[in-house]
């Protein structure tokens, strides 16, 4: 494991409590004040001691821009889900079963660990698609219908509406 | 009948109509992968919006069916890899219909085909 500096501690510290105090503020439903303190030490507590294993973003997510593109992420992914939902709605109810499946690959352009697992989940949520690994940068993706077995067409058809803002928030 | 009532009563017939899409995609699709497409996704929106329906209906109860909502989001796809990745490895190839059998299976780089071991 790598060593860490203080300042990337600090802010891995701040955006993990405050992560953990939202879901605290979510799961009790009140505002009263002994809820709050009790809340905000445990939180505290608990992202001092795993420090090490909440890795997901640095202090800079707090940063507006990045936060409208999260919810601009959050209103394209429900769209392709939806989508994704109809999807299979429509090649189960047919009788001939339109499926030609097939595993095809592409590479990403994103670097750190969290963004690319992001990247796998909402692939597995969109329509006709199945992340099977991801080795290094390539991601390895079964598809349903297969259109084209060329990584660049498939990344343009697959990822690259998710990837082009991804890229904006890590 | 209040607007919530109808409000949540809508959303969980909704996700119990893609509930029953996917338990039906997993009874006709051919082999695992197709069969886990299916699963997944029907599961994710109709699990998600049954468990909408319920905030609706009782409205103490949104902000932890909401952290429901996110959880099921987060952990579905991640079950999902991690069952094709696993039956990939145990040599449970995809079924592949096209012609072109060589190009259409790109992850066999990674995991060379064998030929399966025969039991004496």
């Amino acid at each position: 494991m790598p060593t860490l500096t203080f300042s990337e501690k600090l802010s891995r510290f701040i955006v993990n409590s405050v992560f953990m105090m939202l879901v605290w503020i979510a799961f009790t439903s009140s505002f009263a004040t002994h809820e709050l303190i009790v809340g905000a030490l445990t939180s505290m507590i608990i992202s001092y001691l795993s420090i090490r294993l909440f890795t997901c973003c640095t202090i800079s997510i707090f940063n507006p821009v990045k936060i409208f593109y999260m919810i601009w992420y959050l209103f394209v992914f429900l769209w392709a889900l939806i989508n994704s939902n109809l999807d299979v709605a429509r090649r189960v109810l047919t009788p001939s079963l339109p499926i030609n499946p097939g595993i095809v690959k592409f590479k990403t352009k994103l670097t750190t660990n969290y963004s690319k697992m992001v990247l796998a989940n909402s692939i597995t949520l969109t329509p006709g698609t199945l992340t099977i690994d991801i080795v290094d940068d390539t991601f390895y993706i079964h598809w349903i219908d297969v259109k084209t077995t060329d990584p660049e067409k498939a990344f343009t058809d697959i990822a690259e509406q998710f990837e082009k803002i991804l890229l904006k928030i890590f | 009948m209040s607007i919530m009532e109808i409000i949540g009563g809508t959303f969980i017939i909704i996700g119990s109509i893609f509930l029953f899409l996917g338990a039906l995609g997993i009874f006709r699709m051919p082999d695992i992968y197709n069969r886990l497409q299916a699963g997944t996704k029907a599961t994710t929106l109709g699990g998600m919006s049954l468990i909408l329906g319920v905030g609706f209906l009782e409205p103490s109860w949104m902000m932890k069916m909401i952290i429901i909502i996110i959880f099921i989001a987060y952990s579905n796809p991640i079950s999902s890899h991690a069952l094709a990745r696993a039956m990939y490895k145990r040599k449970r190839y995809p079924l592949i219909l096209s012609e072109d059998k060589e190009n259409m299976d790109a992850y066999s780089e990674v995991n060379p085909h064998e030929k399966e071991e025969v039991k004496s």
